[in-house]
């Protein structure tokens, strides 16, 4: 029996990542055969229609990376709303609450757990989906997709945590998911470069930070992107910051977990 | 002998309902201490307070003299609780379960430990069987070996052989019983009141968020000593009304001092022409101190016995 102080929130996230990968075939294979689906049938349809970046990018390669983004950051929250929601409803959140973990120690295990989900359903994405289009290996700055890809599915993590604490029944996360974070990642740009909508449309835009992750991400692959990475790169990791430090303070408050 | 759990002043509100209502009491190392109380009492609301799974309000509790707010990291590892609900993680096994519940507490290379703990609780042919296909007795065993992963001084039982079968029961205080004599404190509430009659060796009893009585389980018994008669009739002689402790239909319960008082309720209910279709006489029982003590604070003045009580 060996003791290490503080080494609780590793074995958190080892059941965190053991749960999914349990599941693997709902959790990775699932998400990755959707994306796939989406590519087959938009990039069909749109490839000879829609021009992106001034016709510099053929349409399917544009809209790879995006969908690979989308399927990063829905699977960082379905990863720990489910997780933290299915805890609650079963009763067994009891076996986390009891240990000596800190608030920061939840978090933190938590939001790794659904970062690592989510980069695994990226690269899945991302594995079947290249074949589409093989010039996106060439990729000219592979850190700032990095960089996107691990705020970006942070943000979605503590954004399933909050989701997860609030509910109380899985209704409400499917509400949350439906209505919130399925549109915000649809009408970011993930299908289109907002440069093609109707000005109105593309100032709204501008005010979904899941357009920042996206395009920021995409500017990755080809060095192209709608505004200027780093202002993108700003404003997610800004949001990243408010976001976990709201998370944590809810942890801390104890609200709706120890009431 | 130093404090294994201290509880002072402990009040707890939800909504309109005052689950703790100003509860202090004292454990000490080494003690097999019983918390008794109707449905709604607030054990289970004590319970989560030293826990850390509900804050109070106002007051403070301590385990080996950990604040259970300010010093929680201390507090939950000087402690192990079995819950009440019969929960558990559909994803593992037994023995993926008891792991994974000794890494939270940071401990790595369980193994000796967790075979002993299988072994005790009977569970060495279930260790590789995922925790769905268990039994209600299984799961709930489960749930005891968890809250000892960590061997922690202070064992919290909440009603632990609540719809658990007769021999599981007896393996469960057997164990529970060892490890109290290897020293570890155990706080115990259980609905059965023998079991605590059998176990504990000090017993609160908590109403309506209060402690209506705290004492040894000797001083319980001889504050009430005398007995019980169990009568079925029509009716009970009006003198002997305000001696009835309980009544459940034609069943009447009531207390006598001695055995020479049988002969004057005898007396009354010959003069007053009631039929005696059963009566049996029985020693008092903790069952019967709880009775007693449930119905006196149940009158006024509750409080102030709770606050005489409590220490």
């Amino acid at each position: 029996m060996t003791r290490i102080a503080g080494a609780g929130w590793l074995t958190l996230l080892y059941k965190e990542l053991l749960r999914f990968w349990k599941v693997s075939f709902q959790t990775i294979l699932a998400p990755v055969l959707t994306a796939l689906l989406y590519l087959l049938i938009f990039s069909h349809v749109l490839e000879a229609n829609v021009s992106v970046f001034g016709g510099k990018v053929p349409y399917t390669a544009f809209l790879v990376p995006g969908l690979v983004m989308m399927s990063v950051l829905q699977n960082a929250f379905a990863n720990t709303s489910s997780s933290l929601m299915q805890s609650k409803m079963n009763g067994n959140l009891i076996f986390i609450l009891l240990p000596p973990l800190s608030p920061l120690e939840l978090f933190g295990a938590y939001v790794l757990g659904a970062m690592v989900r989510g980069l695994v359903v990226g690269l899945g994405v991302f594995a079947v989906t290249v074949f589409f289009a093989p010039s996106l290996l060439a990729m000219p700055h592979p850190f700032w997709a990095l960089a996107f890809a691990l705020l970006g599915s942070a943000i979605l993590g503590s954004l399933g945590l909050v989701a997860a604490i609030w509910a109380d029944k899985f209704d409400q996360i499917s509400a949350f998911q439906n209505f919130i974070i399925v549109p915000l990642t649809f009408l970011s740009g993930v299908f289109y470069s907002i440069h093609s909508l109707p000005p109105f449309w593309q100032g709204l835009s501008r005010f979904n930070p899941f357009f920042y992750m996206i395009d920021g991400f995409r500017y990755g692959f080809f060095g192209l992107s709608d505004v200027p990475p780093a202002g993108s790169l700003a404003i997610v990791a800004g949001c990243a910051f408010l976001l976990s430090l709201l998370t944590l303070a809810i942890l801390r408050s104890g609200w709706k977990l120890r009431n | 002998m130093s404090t294994a759990v201290e509880v002072v002043n402990v009040a707890r509100r939800f909504g309109s309902v005052q689950a703790l209502d100003g509860v202090s009491l004292t454990v000490e190392e080494g003690e097999f201490f019983g918390l008794l109380g109707p449905n709604g009492a607030g054990k289970t609301t004590l319970i989560s307070v030293l826990a850390g799974l509900t804050r109070a309000d106002t007051g403070t509790a301590r385990i080996l003299g950990h604040d259970v707010v300010g010093d929680y990291r201390a507090a939950r590892r000087a402690l192990g609780v079995v819950p009440q609900e019969l929960v558990f993680d559909p994803f593992f096994t037994v023995r993926e379960t008891l792991e994974i519940q000794s890494g939270y507490f940071g401990i790595r290379n369980n193994g000796p430990w967790i075979d002993e703990i299988l072994q005790h609780l009977d569970l060495v042919s279930k260790a590789d069987a995922n925790m769905r296909s268990l039994s209600g007795g299984m799961k709930r065993r489960v749930l005891v070996g968890q809250a000892l992963v960590h061997k922690p001084p202070v064992i919290v039982l909440d009603e632990p052989t609540a719809g658990v079968d007769v021999q599981l029961r007896q393996s469960l205080w057997k164990f529970i019983r060892k490890l109290n004599r290897d020293g570890h404190t155990i706080i115990l509430t259980t609905h059965y009141l023998e079991e605590a009659e059998a176990l504990c060796g000090r017993i609160a009893m908590l109403k309506a968020g209060r402690v209506v009585a705290l004492d040894t389980k000797q001083n319980l018994l001889s504050r009430f000593a005398g007995l019980t008669v169990r009568l079925v009739a029509d009716r009970v002689p009006a003198a002997w009304q305000p001696r009835v402790l309980r009544r459940d239909a034609g069943t009447f319960f009531i207390g006598l001092d001695r055995y020479g008082d049988l002969e004057g309720l005898l007396g009354a209910l010959r003069t007053e022409g009631i039929g005696i279709d059963e009566l049996a006489l029985q020693e008092t029982d903790l069952e019967h101190v709880f009775l007693r003590i449930m119905s006196a604070a149940g009158a006024a003045g509750a409080a102030g016995n709770a606050r005489g009580a409590a220490r």
